[in-house]
C-alpha cells in the first residue's frame, strides 16, 4: 500500500501537465475559430473546447481514453472485437508479426551467441557485423526487406517478422555471449578436472549460468520486436496492424487515432514485458537461483 | 629429495611414491616477459601422506597442484601421479580438486552438486545415489542434501565441496587454500574434521595454504616454498603423532616444527618487499 501513493503522485502530475499543455497546443485553433466566427470566448470555454477538438494537436487524455475504449472494450461488447475498426484485431496483427519474429529472432541470438563462445573464428567476425546491424536505421532497411520479400513471392506477416527478428536478436546475442560467459576460470578449471565434454560444460555449467542474462535480453529483444512489427507495417500500404492505425491515423490528421494506437502499442509492449518478467521469476524459484 | 623415501616411524619399509616431481620447470610466457612459476621443483609424496605447501603469493604452490591436476603444463622435468602422466592420471580419475571457493552451482542443491562429477562420469544413477549418501555423512552434512547453497554457511559449503571431491574416490586430494576465505574459529572446526576424514579415508592429500599453524597441524610433511623464481627452499618431515587433538599446537614439538616453517619462509626472502 505504501507504494501506491507515490505511484499515483507521478501519474497525477502527469496528467496535470499533459492536460495543460493540450490547453496551450490546442488554444490557437479555439480562437482562430472564435475570431472567425466573430465570438468572444471566456477562459472556461477556450478550456473546454481545447479538451474537446476533434483533431486537436494533442489530445486530452480522456479523449485518448474514451477512444481507446471505443475502439477495444466497446466493440467487444458488440461482438465486432475483430473487425477493421477494433483495436483489438489490428493490436493482433501486430502482435502475431511481433511473437514470431521474437521467436526467429531469439532462436538465431542463442544459435549465434553459443557459436561465438565456442569458436573464435565466429567470436572474431560475427560481433562486428551484429553491431553494424544495428547501426543502420530500421526505417532505412525495412522498406527495402518489404520489397525484396515481396518480389520473390513472400508477402504477409513474414516480412514484418523479419524486421521484428532483425532487431531482437541484437539483444539477445550480447546477453548471451555474457551469460553464457560468467562461469568464471575456477568452475571451467573444475569441470576440466572431471575430463567434462564441451557439451557437457554447456548444458551442466554455462547454459544454467546465462539464465538471468536471457531473460534480461528477453525483455529488451521483446520490446524491439514490437517496435520492428509496427515499422514493419507503416510501408506496407498501412492496412493492417498498429502501425497501420498510426500511417492512418496521420494522413488524415487523427491524431486521436494516433494516440490511442500508441497507447495500445504501449500497453501490448508492458504487457509482453511483464510476461516474459513472471515467467523469469517461475523460472529462477524453480532453479533454486531466487531466494 | 627425490626418490622414496622411508617415513619416519616406519621401519625400513619402502614405499612407493603416489606423486613424483623430478627437476619441474614452469615458465610463463607474459607480456612482461617470461615468469619462472616453478624452478627445478623435485618432491616425491608417497601414499596417504598428507603434504602442506606454503609459501607467499607468487611462489609456485598453487601453480604445483595446477600440474599435478593438469590444468597446467610444466615446461620442464618430469611429473607422474600414480606412475602416470597428469593427463592419463586425470582420465584415471585419480584425484579431487577443492578450490578456494566451494564454487557450487546456486541451481543445483547440494546433493545435486555432489552428483554432478559422477552424472559426467556416467555412474549408474543408483549407485549416484548411495555415493552421496556416503560422502554427505562423511563430511558431517547428513541431512543437509536437498538444502541450495545459499542455505549454508561458508563452512558447511567447502565441506560440502570436499564431499564433491571424495564422491568418485579419487586417491588423491588436492586443495588450494580450501579455508582461506573462512573466518579462524570455523577454520579450527574444519582442521580437525579434515584430519579425522584424512584417518579415515586414507588419502592423499596435497594442501596449499597461506597459514603456519595450518600447516604444521594438519600435515605430515611441509613443504615451504619461496617466490622469483618458484622453488622449495626446505622439506620438513612432521614429527607430531597422527593423532592430533586441537591443543597440541600448544605443545613443544608443534612450536618447534612452526619454527622451522618460519626459518625455512625468512631463509627464501619471502617476506622481504
Amino acid at each position: 500500500m505504501r507504494s501506491v501513493l507515490p505511484i499515483l503522485t507521478v501519474v497525477m502530475a502527469i496528467l496535470a501537465l499533459w492536460y495543460g499543455a493540450a490547453v496551450m497546443l490546442n488554444r490557437q485553433w479555439t480562437l482562430d475559430q472564435a475570431a472567425r466566427a466573430g465570438q468572444d470566448l471566456t477562459i472556461a470555454q477556450i478550456v473546454a473546447d481545447t479538451m474537446a477538438q476533434e483533431r486537436p494537436k494533442l489530445p486530452a487524455p480522456h479523449q485518448v481514453g474514451a477512444e481507446l475504449w471505443n475502439t477495444t472494450g466497446a466493440m467487444v461488447l458488440e461482438g465486432r472485437a475483430f473487425t477493421r475498426r477494433s483495436l483489438i484485431w489490428h493490436g493482433w496483427v501486430t502482435l502475431s508479426a511481433t511473437l514470431v519474429g521474437f521467436g526467429i529472432g531469439t532462436g538465431l541470438g542463442i544459435l549465434l551467441a553459443v557459436g561465438i563462445v565456442h569458436n573464435r573464428a565466429m567470436d572474431m567476425s560475427v560481433m562486428p557485423w551484429a553491431i553494424a546491424s544495428q547501426t543502420i536505421p530500421i526505417l532505412a532497411i525495412a522498406p527495402m526487406i518489404i520489397v525484396v520479400l515481396n518480389s520473390v513471392g513472400i508477402s504477409g506477416l513474414l516480412p514484418k517478422a523479419i524486421i521484428s527478428a532483425y532487431l531482437s536478436f541484437f539483444p539477445v546475442v550480447v546477453g548471451m555471449v555474457a551469460g553464457l560467459r560468467s562461469p568464471d576460470r575456477m568452475q571451467l578449471d573444475l569441470l576440466r578436472t572431471y575430463s567434462a565434454s564441451p557439451s557437457q560444460a554447456f548444458w551442466k555449467l554455462r547454459w544454467p549460468s546465462s539464465m538471468p542474462y536471457l531473460f534480461t535480453s528477453l525483455k529488451v529483444g521483446m520490446a524491439a520486436s514490437l517496435v520492428g512489427a509496427i515499422v514493419g507495417e507503416l510501408p506496407t500500404g498501412a492496412v493492417r496492424g498498429l502501425g497501420a492505425r498510426l500511417l492512418a491515423g496521420s494522413y488524415y490528421g487523427q491524431t486521436v487515432q494516433i494516440w490511442s494506437a500508441l497507447f495500445a502499442a504501449a500497453i501490448l509492449a508492458a504487457t509482453l514485458v511483464g510476461i516474459i518478467g513472471l515467467i523469469q521469476r517461475i523460472t529462477l524459484k524453480r532453479m533454486g537461483m531466487a531466494r | 629429495m627425490a626418490g622414496p623415501v622411508a617415513r619416519p616411524g616406519k621401519g625400513t619399509i619402502v614405499k612407493s611414491a603416489v606423486i613424483k616431481a623430478d627437476h619441474l620447470d614452469l615458465v610463463f610466457q607474459t607480456n612482461d616477459g617470461p615468469v619462472q612459476a616453478l624452478s627445478d621443483v623435485s618432491l616425491s609424496i608417497e601414499k596417504g601422506e598428507f603434504v602442506s605447501f606454503i609459501g607467499p603469493s607468487g611462489c609456485g604452490k598453487t601453480t604445483f597442484l595446477r600440474c599435478v591436476a593438469a590444468l597446467e603444463h610444466p615446461t620442464g622435468g618430469s611429473l607422474t601421479v600414480n606412475g602416470l602422466t597428469p593427463d592419463a592420471a586425470r582420465q584415471a580419475r585419480s584425484y579431487g580438486y577443492v578450490f578456494q571457493a566451494a564454487g557450487l552451482y546456486p541451481w543445483r542443491t547440494i546433493a545435486k552438486n555432489i552428483k554432478l562429477p559422477l552424472e559426467i562420469m556416467g555412474f549408474p544413477r543408483a549407485e549416484q545415489e548411495e555415493r552421496v549418501a556416503r560422502v554427505l555423512e562423511l563430511v558431517d552434512l547428513k541431512g543437509f542434501g536437498n538444502k541450495y547453497p545459499w542455505q549454508l554457511s561458508g563452512g558447511m559449503q567447502q565441506r560440502a565441496s570436499i564431499a564433491r571431491a571424495l564422491a568418485f574416490d579419487a586417491d588423491i586430494l588436492l586443495m588450494d587454500e580450501p579455508f582461506g576465505a573462512l573466518d579462524e574459529i570455523v577454520r579450527d572446526h574444519l582442521n580437525e574434521q579434515l584430519l579425522a576424514l584424512w584417518a579415515r579415508t586414507g588419502k592423499t592429500c596435497l594442501f596449499v595454504t597461506h597459514s603456519i599453524p595450518e600447516a604444521v597441524y594438519l600435515s605430515t610433511k611441509i613443504v615451504v616454498m619461496s617466490p622469483r623464481p618458484g622453488r622449495i627452499t626446505d622439506v620438513i618431515e612432521s614429527p607430531l603423532p597422527k593423532e592430533r587433538p586441537l591443543d597440541i599446537r600448544d605443545t613443544a614439538a608443534f612450536l618447534e616444527v612452526a619454527h622451522r616453517v618460519r626459518e625455512g619462509l625468512r631463509a627464501g626472502h619471502a617476506y622481504d618487499e
